[in-house]
Formats: C-alpha cells, structure tokens, sequence
C-alpha cells in the first residue's frame, strides 16, 4: 500500500496501533499505515498465544523488518481468541493490507469501555502531523 | 545543524526517497524502495551503495613499504603496483583499530580505505607509527566520493555507461570518469561482483545519475549489511574491535607475522594456542530473527554473544554471527540464542552462509 491511509471505521492508539470493534465484547487489533510505513517490510510477525491475557497500553507481540524490532502496543484490555496464521508465511500483508489481511489478533475485551479513550481517524491523523 | 556530515549524494538521496538516518557521523540512506528488494538487485542484477563516508589516506614516499609492514597485519611486500590486499591495523595488543583495503598506485605510493567511524583513530595511529619512517601519510577523504557497484551484472552495466576498462578482482586502476580522474578497484562489500569507484566529488551527482539511467538499482546501509553478513564479511564495531585479535575473528588469512607487524607476537600466540572464543556463523532453524548483543546458550550455560543478527533476504531465515566458546564454533554444533527472552534453535554453519548457486 503506498497511499497512507486511516479508515474511518477504526479507533485508533497514539501508539499507532487500531482496533476494530465487533459487537460490544469482541474487537480486531493491528497496526497503523504509518507504523508499517516506518517499520518497512514486515518479514517477521511474532504472535502472542490464543488465550494469552492482554493489557491496554502494554505490548502484546512483535513485528519485525529486517533490520529492526518494534513492539504492537494494545490499544484495549483482553483475552486473545484468535491470531492470524497466515502471517507466518506472508507477513508482508501487514505492509500491503494493514487493516485487512494484515490483522493481527481478535481479542474478547475485558473493559470495552477502554474504546471511548482511543482516537477516531481523524484524530489521529492530526497526531500524526503534529 | 546536527554536526553530522553529508556527502556529495545527499541531494540525491533524499530526491530517491531515501530513507536517510545518522551513521558513524554522517547522514547516509539506510534504504530507499526496501531493504529486501536492493539486496535482490545486488544478487541478480546490479546495484549502488554511495559509500562516500569511507575515509582515504595516502601513504607515500620511500619507507612507505616498511612502514606499512609495521601497521598492516597482511604482507605488504607481496602487493603489487594496482594490486588491492586486505589487513586489520591491530594495537600492540593484537586488539583490531580497523580492518580496510590497500591499493599499491604506485611504487612508493599506497591508498588506505578506511571505515568512516574509525578514519580519525586510523590517521592518529598511523600519525605516531609514521614518524620513524620516511614517509608521508595524508588524509585524502576531501578528495574522494565512493560508489560501489556490486552485482552479476555491475561490471558490463558500468563499462558501458561510462565507457571504461575495468580491472579484474583485487586490482586498481587509474581511469577518466566525467573528465577526471578516478580510481577504479575491483573490490566489494557484498560477496558478488562489481567495483568501488573512488570519484572526484564534483562528478559524483552525474555518475549517480548516468548509472541511475543505466538501471544500477539505489542500495542503502541496510543492504549492504544484509549482503556483506550472508557472506560473513565482518563488520568493525561488530565482529571486530579493540577488545578481538583477527585470529578469534577468523582472520588469520589475512595475518603475516613474519613481518613483524604490530601486535604480531599476539596473533601468533593466538594462532598456535587457540583462542577462548571464535566468531561462528549460524542459522536459527525455524522461526525468529537473532539481533545484535543477543546471548547464547547452550542449556543453561550462556557460551557467547551474537555480534551481528539479521533475516537474510536471500535464505529467508534468521541468520548471524556470533563469538562462542571455541569448542562450539565447528559447522553443526547446536546453540540456542536468546532473543529478547525466547529462546531460538540455532545452528553453527560454515563460512559463507549464502553461496551463489552454479
């Protein structure tokens, strides 16, 4: 994906990180075009487990290019139900589709009131140009 | 103002889209398009590294053959006029300063390339050596842009667009490029071939840009490093440092004590008793990228550290070097490597990790 590029649909964490929420309790979390962006080719994708206890704010798993290592921040407190697979062949997905083939984890929320603290696209989109 | 440097490219660069970042003092491109798709270029096709950070320092004038015996590990004596040899400068204490090339331009006249981190430690050093000797040793970095073109097809791409004869490997050649002198060396970085062109600055920016047009693909610091580790060409700062002789570096090859050199009665020591730790080069098997500083294990007992850690785009796995203990260095041996908490199999393999397929 070479246009950068913040749906509207999603919340968004000042970490560069987005939540997708699905119903009240269920929510899909990735990262953003500019985290990709900075990363460049994602050729490594470490998922945490299914199952896994996730918390707001703190890291949940790695991505990684070839030269350099970054954290994925949550943007939401949960328990992870189901992590994308497919990336362990194609992690470059997570450049070329961030927001869709290119998910990270599905997560049951365990405080989904967390959603109301995250930005909206625009909003983050003003964070980005500071 | 940064206080960092830039070379004559800079523009040029930041015009590519180069993603540009601090190094060893300078403001150099890490990549452009993406590390991945640059190495390719260098394995099949062929690309360019502006490497105008590296230093250059002349040694000239009668003694410059002893002096040189003094400071250089390798046996200056067997270089000949246009040849290029390489040679770790080593302390007293067999500790590496720097590891670079020498060409012979003529009879009693040499060309060091130096790494950029160290040109200021390397002319100091050989600053104080020089004095007993009747020599002249000139820091010469002003006068230099380097472009290094490396791949399969780097050398026909290039003799065409610039209309040059090239020399074969480890030699140096005198040559007009843009109506200037230059200095043409069939040396590289990147364990396929190519050259290093040693350009005035002033036709840096339309060299770029002829070879540019030609279809050179724009390589960053991040290809190169990728390249020159599948190869296990090591890297200052990295494998090698003050605190490593060149034997633990597996670097004997390139070590004459009989010459005397500095640090000599180390390295030779070194050679006949072995050393506590060696340099390795590994593959983890399965998943994981190892990365600098990285312990490694062997059951609970932490046996070494990687010194360089990567994914090699060409072999699509986790690869590196790192200094383990010597009776775990041979190609086989099983490590494990602790990245950041996980645990990663690995495995000792033998020198170079990539070898091109014939």
């Amino acid at each position: 994906m070479s246009e950068d590029n913040y749906p509207d649909d999603l919340r968004y964490h000042d970490q560069h990180d987005w939540a997708r929420l699905e119903g009240d309790e269920h929510a899909v979390f990735g990262i953003t075009w500019y985290a990709q962006d900075s990363l460049g080719e994602v050729v490594f994708y470490d998922p945490p487990e299914v199952g896994a206890t996730i918390q707001k704010d703190s890291s949940y798993a790695e991505v990684e290019s070839v030269k350099a290592v970054s954290d994925v921040i949550a943007p939401m407190s949960g328990e992870v139900v189901a992590v994308n697979d497919a990336l362990e062949d194609t992690p470059e997905q997570i450049n070329q589709d961030p927001y869709g083939e290119g998910w990270l984890v599905k997560v049951r929320l365990t405080a989904p009131q967390e959603a109301e603290g995250l930005l909206g696209a625009s909003e983050y989109r003003k964070l980005l140009e500071g | 103002m940064n206080g960092l440097r830039r070379t004559p490219l800079y523009e040029q660069h930041v015009d590519l889209g180069g993603k540009v970042v601090p190094f060893a003092g300078w403001e150099m491109p890490v990549q452009y398009e993406g590390i991945k798709e640059e190495h390719s270029a260098v394995r099949t096709h062929a690309g360019m590294f502006d490497v105008s950070h590296m230093g250059e320092v002349e040694v000239e004038g009668p003694g410059a053959l002893a002096f040189l015996q003094l400071v250089l590990s390798n046996d200056v004596a067997k270089l000949e006029i246009g040849g290029a040899q390489y040679s770790c400068l080593c302390q007293e204490d067999g500790g590496v300063i720097d590891d670079l090339f020498t060409y012979r331009l003529g009879g009693d006249r040499y060309l060091i390339v130096t790494n950029a981190a160290n040109h200021e430690t390397d002319l100091a050093w050989l600053g104080r050596w020089s004095r007993d000797f009747d020599v002249i040793v000139r820091d010469v970095a002003d006068r230099y842009a380097m472009l290094a073109v490396q791949g399969p097809h780097a050398r026909a791409v290039l003799s065409r667009a610039l209309g040059i004869e090239l020399p074969p490997r480890m030699r140096v050649a005198h040559v007009r490029v843009g109506g200037r002198p230059a200095l043409v060396c069939g040396t590289g970085y990147t364990g396929e071939d190519g050259v290093e062109l040693l350009l005035d600055p002033e036709v840096a920016t339309p060299i770029w840009a002829e070879l540019l047009d030609a279809g050179v693909v724009p390589c960053g610091l991040g290809a190169r490093d990728t390249l020159r580790l599948e190869v296990c060409f090591p890297l200052h700062g990295h494998e090698l440092s003050t605190e490593r002789n060149p034997i633990e570096a597996g670097l004997g090859w390139c070590c004459a004590e009989a010459t005397g050199f500095l640090g000599s009665a180390v390295v030779a020591r070194a050679r006949a008793e072995g050393t506590a730790e060696r340099l390795a080069p590994f593959l983890i098997e399965g998943a994981g990228i190892p990365r600098d500083e990285n312990p490694v294990l062997v059951g609970e007992e932490t046996v070494g550290v990687v010194s360089s850690g990567t994914f090699s785009p060409s072999l699509e796995q986790g690869a590196g070097m790192a200094y383990v203990r010597s009776d775990l260095a041979e190609p086989g041996t099983e490590l494990e490597i602790d990245v950041r908490g996980k645990r990663r199999a690995a495995r000792v393999a033998s020198k170079p990790l990539y070898r091109k397929a014939s």
